[in-house]
C-alpha cells in the first residue's frame, strides 16, 4: 500500500484501483480518516462513511469480476446544492432544515453510475450566493492555504476560533475547493453561476471548470439563477478535471436547457498540441487598479501559450465593463422567483405565526441569511410592475450585447480567450463585503461574462502572489468546446508546474 | 368592441336605458393524461395528493418539461376558435405566494400567447348570431387545492390539480347581455368538446369563467369594470352579469362610481360581493420562465392538426341545413353536442331528414331531459329509432301508435318491427275495414253528420271516433279522405 493515498491525483488513483494497486476501501479509508482530521477547515458539513465504505466495496466487487466504470472506486465530495438520495441537501441554508431528498440529481446519479464513491457533502455560500463561502448556514470555510506569515499554531488556534484572518477558500463552491486543496477528496462538484467554480479554484490553487450552459443537467441542483447556473468539477488537475466531467456531462430529457450533443472523451484532449490555435487576449480585462501581479501572471500565461506555438491575438470585448451589474439584475431576478418555493409550507424550516401570511415572513425571515435575503429583495425590486423595463429588460439587453461580443470574436477565428480569473488572490475572512457588498461582488469580475454569455471557462493555476498564494488564469472557450480548453490549460499547467498544494497544518 | 347592442338588450333603469358591457376569461382545463409541465396524472377524484410528482410539489431542483400533448391541444382549440396560431411563444412566470402555489410562481404565457386572435359565432336564439372576438388564448398551470374544513386550526393543501394544464380564453368585450354571456359560454363550451381539447365539465371544474361586466349608456364610452371571478356554471353567469350590472347601474344612478374590483359571486344570495380592490391586486412580476426554451413549431405542424380536426358546430349546422334541408333552430340544436349531431345523422341516413329531425328532437330529447340522461346513456339507439322512423314512413304505423312504440322500446327494448308484430300495431290500411268504422259512426250519429255538414272542423270529431272504434290502428289519411267523401265536405 502506498504511503498517503491522498496525495494520488484522481487520474493516478484511478489507475492503481484498475490495476489492482489499491483497492477502493483503502482509498476511501485514507480519505475519510483525512475528512476527520480535517473538520476544523469546516468544508465538509456531513461526512457520509459508511455510504463512501459500502460503495467502495461494491467498486471493488466490480473490478474483481473486470466489471471497472470510468470512475470506479474514486472518493468524491458533493457540494451541498445537489439532492443526493435519502443523504442531507440544504444548500447551506437554514431553511431547508432536514430535508433529505427523495431523489438524485441528474449529474450525481452519473458520477455513481460510473463507479464514483461519495464521500459526504460540502459547504458553499447558501444558494450559492457569495464569493468567499461565508455566508454558508454553516460558517466559513478555512482555505488550507495559510495567511502570509502565518505559522500552524497560529492557524490552528484560528481554526478553534472565529477563524477570522484565515483566508477564504472563495465561493460559493468554497467547500469544494478546499477540500480538493486539502486533500480531501480526488475531486469535487461544483457549480458556478456567475464564477462559483473558477474563482475558488483560482483561490485555492485547483483547477475548475464551468462548462458550456446545458452541458450537464440541472435537475436535481437547487436552482440560483436558472438561465445561468451550471454544474462542472474542481479536482486538483487539468487531466482530473477532464476525467470528470466526462461523467456529469450529457443530455438530460429532464432539463429543458440541456443540450443533446454528444459528449466526447475529454481526457483525449489533454496534452494535445495547441499550435496554430487562436488565443484572444481582451483589452476590456484590464481594469482600473488590478495588481501588477495579476497583470505580470496574464503576461506569463501569454508568453507560456506563445511558447507552445499558439497565435496570439489582442481582442476586443466591449461590453465587459456592463456586464457585472447587468448580471446582478439577472441572476437576483431569477433567484427571487427560484427561491419563492422555500415558504414553509412543504418541507424545510417552518416558523409559525399567526396567519398564513406571518408564517411566511417568519419563515423566510428566519430561514434565509442576510445574503439571501438581500438578493431576493433585489430581484423582486427589478422585477417589480414600473421598474422591469429599466432594469431587468435593460439588463438581458446588455446580455444580448455580451455574448454578441464573444460570437464576434469566435467569427474571427479566435478558439479561446485568455484572462485572469480574479482581480487578486484570496482575502481573509471576514476581511471584505461588510459593509459593502459590492465590495465582494467585485470578485466576480471577470468571470461573470462567462455565464452570461453560455459560455465554457476553466481556471488553472498559474502561479503564486509575492506572498506566496495561488494565482489563477482563466481560459474562455467557444460554446460546446471544452476540449480546447482542456488542451491550452494542459498547456499552463505544464509550464507553470504542478501546483505545490499546503502540507497539512489543520 | 364599441358595437353596440340592439335597443332590446338595454337594461332600464331610473335614469334611462343602460347597456351592459361584457368580456370573459374562461379557463378550461385541457383533456390530457399527463399535466403540463409533468408526468403526473390528471385524473378527477384521487385521494388527496395522490397525483403529484416532484416537479408539481416543487421540490429544490426540480424542473419543468413541456408536455406536447397538452400544446396541441391549445393549437387544435386555437383553430377551432378561427384564431391566429403563433410558431413562437414563450412561458412566463406569474410570482405570488398561496399554499397551494408549491412554486411560489404560475407558470402562465403573458406577453407570447400561443394563440392570438380569433372569434366564435355564438347562437344567442335559433335565429340571432353575433360575432365574439377572441383576444389570445394561452397555457398555463393550475394550483392545488386549499382545504378549510378538515381541522379546527390548520388548512391543509391537495396537489392533485397543481400543475394539470389550463388553457385561459379571453374573449373581447363583445358580450352585451346576460343571454349572450351563457350562449357565449355555451358555444365556447360546445366547441371545445367537440374538438376534444376540454370535458367542459363545469361541476368538477374544467371549465370555469371570470366575467368582466361593466355598463354604460347605450353606445357611450365604456364604463368603469368589475372581474367576478371563478363563476362555475352557465346559468350563474347569466345570473351574475345580471345582479353586477344593476348594482353597478344602481351605484351610478344614485350618483356614485364604480371601483374597479374584483368581486365573487354568491348563488345562494343572488348578489356579487367585493374580494379585493385594485390597489390590493398582486405585482405579479412576470418575466420569462429562465427553465423553459421559447415554445416554437412550424406551419407543417399546426397544418397536420388542423387535417386531423372533426368538422366543427357551425360547419356541421350550415350542412344539416344544407344536405338534410333543416331548418336553422333544428340544425341548432342538434349540433350542440358532437353525440347528438352524429345520432341524428345515423338514424337520418337513407331516412326522410324532418321525420328523423323531430324524433330526435322531440321525442328523444325532450324523453332524455326529462330522465336526467345523455344520448350516450340513451336506452334507445339510434338504429331502433331508425327502424321506428321507418315503420312511420311505410304507414306501417301511425305517428300516435309510433309514440307508443317508442315507449315500449324506452323502458323494454327490442326490435321495433318485431314489436309492431308481435303486439299487433299495425296500421290498418285496408280500406274495407276503415269504412266500415266509418259508416257505423256515421250511422249512429246523424246529429253529428248535420253539425258536420254546417262547420267543417267537425270533422276531427269524427277522425277521433273512428281512431277510437279501430284501436288507433286505422291510417288517419284513409280516415280523413273516407269521412269527407261520405259527409260531403
Amino acid at each position: 500500500m502506498m504511503s498517503d493515498l491522498t496525495k494520488l491525483s484522481l487520474a493516478e488513483a484511478r489507475d492503481a484501483v484498475a490495476s489492482k494497486k489499491v483497492s477502493s476501501v483503502e482509498l476511501t479509508k485514507a480519505h475519510i480518516d483525512a475528512i476527520e482530521k480535517a473538520r476544523g477547515l469546516n468544508a465538509f458539513i456531513v461526512e457520509t462513511p459508511e455510504k463512501a465504505l459500502d460503495m467502495a466495496k461494491a467498486s471493488d466487487a466490480r473490478i474483481a469480476s473486470g466489471k471497472a466504470c470510468p470512475l470506479e472506486g474514486l472518493p468524491l465530495g458533493i457540494k451541498d446544492l445537489y439532492a443526493t438520495q435519502g443523504v442531507h441537501m440544504q444548500a447551506c441554508s437554514h431553511i431547508l432544515d432536514g430535508f433529505k431528498p427523495p431523489y438524485e440529481s441528474t449529474v450525481t446519479s452519473q458520477l455513481w453510475r460510473d463507479g464514483a464513491v461519495m464521500l459526504g457533502k460540502l459547504n458553499m455560500d447558501e444558494f450559492a450566493m457569495g464569493s468567499s463561502n461565508e455566508t454558508s448556514y454553516y460558517g466559513p470555510v478555512a482555505s488550507p492555504w495559510l495567511p502570509p506569515g502565518w505559522d500552524a499554531d497560529k492557524g490552528r488556534s484560528a481554526l478553534k476560533g472565529d477563524k477570522k484572518g484565515l483566508l477564504v477558500p472563495g465561493g460559493s463552491s468554497g467547500g469544494s475547493s478546499a477540500a480538493v486543496a486539502a486533500h480531501l477528496c480526488l475531486g469535487a462538484t461544483a457549480t458556478d453561476t456567475g464564477g462559483s467554480i473558477r474563482q475558488p479554484a483560482a483561490f485555492t490553487g485547483t483547477v475548475g471548470i464551468k462548462p458550456t450552459y446545458g452541458r450537464c443537467s440541472r435537475w436535481g441542483v437547487a436552482a440560483f439563477a436558472s438561465s445561468l447556473d451550471q454544474a462542472g468539477p474542481i479536482a486538483r488537475n487539468v487531466r482530473d478535471c477532464a476525467i470528470m466531467l466526462r461523467s456529469m456531462a450529457g443530455y438530460d430529457p429532464k432539463d429543458s436547457t440541456s443540450v443533446n450533443a454528444p459528449v466526447p472523451d475529454y481526457e483525449k484532449a489533454v496534452g494535445a498540441s495547441i499550435k496554430g490555435k487562436k488565443i484572444g487576449i481582451p483589452k476590456e480585462y484590464r481594469i482600473d487598479g488590478m495588481p501588477a501581479e495579476i497583470e505580470a501572471l496574464w503576461q506569463q500565461g501569454i508568453e507560456w501559450l506563445r511558447a507552445a506555438g499558439a497565435e496570439i491575438v489582442d481582442i476586443s470585448l466591449p461590453h465587459t465593463k456592463t456586464a457585472l451589474p447587468a448580471y446582478y439584475i439577472v441572476a437576483p431576478a431569477e433567484a427571487s422567483s427560484n427561491l419563492a418555493r422555500y415558504d414553509g409550507v412543504r418541507y424545510g424550516l417552518r416558523v409559525p405565526g399567526k396567519d398564513i401570511s406571518s408564517m411566511y415572513e417568519n419563515t423566510r425571515a428566519e430561514g434565509f441569511g442576510r445574503e439571501v435575503r438581500r438578493r431576493i429583495m433585489i430581484g423582486t425590486y427589478v422585477l417589480s410592475a414600473g421598474y422591469y423595463d429599466a432594469y431587468y429588460v435593460r439588463a438581458q439587453k446588455i446580455r444580448t450585447l455580451i455574448k454578441r461580443d464573444f460570437e464576434l470574436a469566435y467569427q474571427d477565428g479566435i478558439d479561446a480567450i485568455l484572462t485572469p480569473a480574479t482581480p487578486s488572490a484570496a482575502f481573509g475572512i471576514g476581511e471584505k463585503g461588510s459593509g459593502d457588498p459590492v465590495e465582494m461582488y467585485l470578485n466576480d469580475v471577470f468571470t461573470v461574462t462567462v455565464n452570461m454569455a453560455g459560455l465554457p471557462g476553466l481556471a488553472v493555476p498559474g502561479g503564486l502572489s509575492a506572498s506566496g498564494l495561488p494565482l489563477g488564469l482563466q481560459l474562455i472557450g467557444r460554446p460546446f468546446e471544452e476540449e480546447t480548453l482542456f488542451s491550452v490549460a494542459e498547456v499552463i499547467e505544464q509550464a507553470a508546474g504542478r501546483m505545490s498544494l499546503p502540507k497539512a497544518w489543520w | 368592441m364599441n358595437t353596440t347592442a340592439k335597443p332590446s338588450k338595454y337594461l332600464k333603469g331610473a335614469t334611462g336605458d343602460w347597456e351592459i358591457v361584457v368580456g370573459m376569461e374562461i379557463h378550461a382545463q385541457v383533456t390530457s393524461h399527463s399535466k403540463l409541465f409533468s408526468g403526473a396524472s390528471t385524473a378527477f377524484g384521487g385521494e388527496q395528493n395522490s397525483h403529484v410528482s416532484l416537479v408539481d410539489a416543487a421540490m429544490p431542483g426540480m424542473l419543468p418539461v413541456i408536455n406536447e400533448e397538452c400544446v396541441k391541444q391549445a393549437i387544435r382549440t386555437g383553430l377551432g376558435l378561427r384564431a391566429q396560431i403563433n410558431h413562437r411563444s414563450v412561458f412566463d412566470r406569474k410570482n405570488y405566494f398561496y399554499p397551494d402555489l408549491p412554486q411560489g410562481y404560475q407558470i402562465s404565457q403573458f406577453k407570447d400567447p400561443i394563440v392570438g386572435e380569433g372569434e366564435v359565432i355564438v347562437d344567442v336564439t335559433p335565429t340571432e348570431q353575433i360575432i365574439v372576438g377572441i383576444e389570445r388564448l394561452h397555457l398555463e398551470q393550475d394550483a392545488g387545492k386549499s382545504l378549510h374544513d378538515q381541522s379546527p386550526n390548520e388548512s391543509f393543501v391537495d396537489l392533485n390539480r397543481s400543475g394539470v394544464a389550463l388553457m385561459e380564453i379571453v374573449s373581447k368585450p363583445d358580450i352585451r347581455s346576460a343571454e349572450e354571456a351563457r350562449a357565449y359560454v355555451s358555444k365556447l363550451r360546445t366547441i371545445l368538446r367537440y374538438l376534444g381539447t376540454c370535458d367542459g365539465n363545469m361541476e368538477e371544474g374544467s371549465l370555469r369563467a371570470d366575467v368582466n361586466v361593466s355598463v354604460r349608456r347605450p353606445g357611450g364610452p365604456l364604463g368603469t369594470r368589475c372581474e367576478i371571478k371563478n363563476v362555475n356554471s352557465i346559468r350563474f353567469i347569466g345570473q351574475a352579469v345580471e345582479v353586477e350590472a344593476r348594482r353597478q347601474i344602481a351605484i351610478i344612478e344614485d350618483g356614485g362610481k364604480i371601483d374597479q374590483e374584483t368581486r365573487l359571486f354568491d348563488p345562494g344570495k343572488g348578489e356579487t360581493r367585493a374580494m379585493r380592490s385594485k390597489e390590493e391586486a398582486h405585482d405579479y412580476r412576470y418575466f420569462p420562465d429562465p427553465d423553459l426554451l421559447p415554445l416554437e413549431f412550424d406551419q407543417a405542424y399546426v397544418d397536420a392538426l388542423a387535417s386531423g380536426l372533426p368538422e366543427l358546430p357551425d360547419d356541421k349546422r350550415a350542412r344539416f341545413i344544407k344536405e338534410y334541408g333543416l331548418p336553422p333552430y333544428d340544425a341548432g340544436v342538434l349540433v350542440m353536442e358532437r353525440e347528438s349531431a352524429d345520432y341524428f345523422e345515423e338514424v337520418a341516413r337513407g331516412r326522410d331528414a324532418k321525420i328523423s329531425a323531430n324524433w330526435v328532437i322531440n321525442e328523444l330529447f325532450g324523453r332524455l331531459n326529462k330522465e336526467g340522461k345523455t344520448i350516450a346513456t340513451s336506452p334507445v339507439s339510434a338504429k331502433q329509432l331508425g327502424a321506428i322512423v321507418d315503420l312511420i314512413s311505410a304507414n306501417t304505423i301511425s305517428g300516435k301508435i309510433a309514440k307508443d312504440l317508442f315507449e315500449i322500446v324506452w323502458s323494454e327494448g327490442g326490435d321495433p318491427n318485431a314489436i309492431v308484430e308481435q303486439r299487433g300495431m299495425k296500421q290498418v290500411t285496408d280500406t274495407g275495414a276503415i269504412e266500415k268504422a266509418v259508416d257505423e259512426i256515421i250511422a249512429a250519429n246523424p246529429d253529428k253528420v248535420e253539425q258536420a255538414k254546417a262547420k267543417p272542423t267537425m270533422l276531427g270529431w269524427f277522425v277521433g271516433q273512428v281512431m277510437k272504434q279501430t284501436g288507433g290502428k286505422a291510417n288517419p289519411q284513409s280516415v280523413n279522405d273516407l269521412l269527407k267523401q261520405k259527409l260531403g265536405i
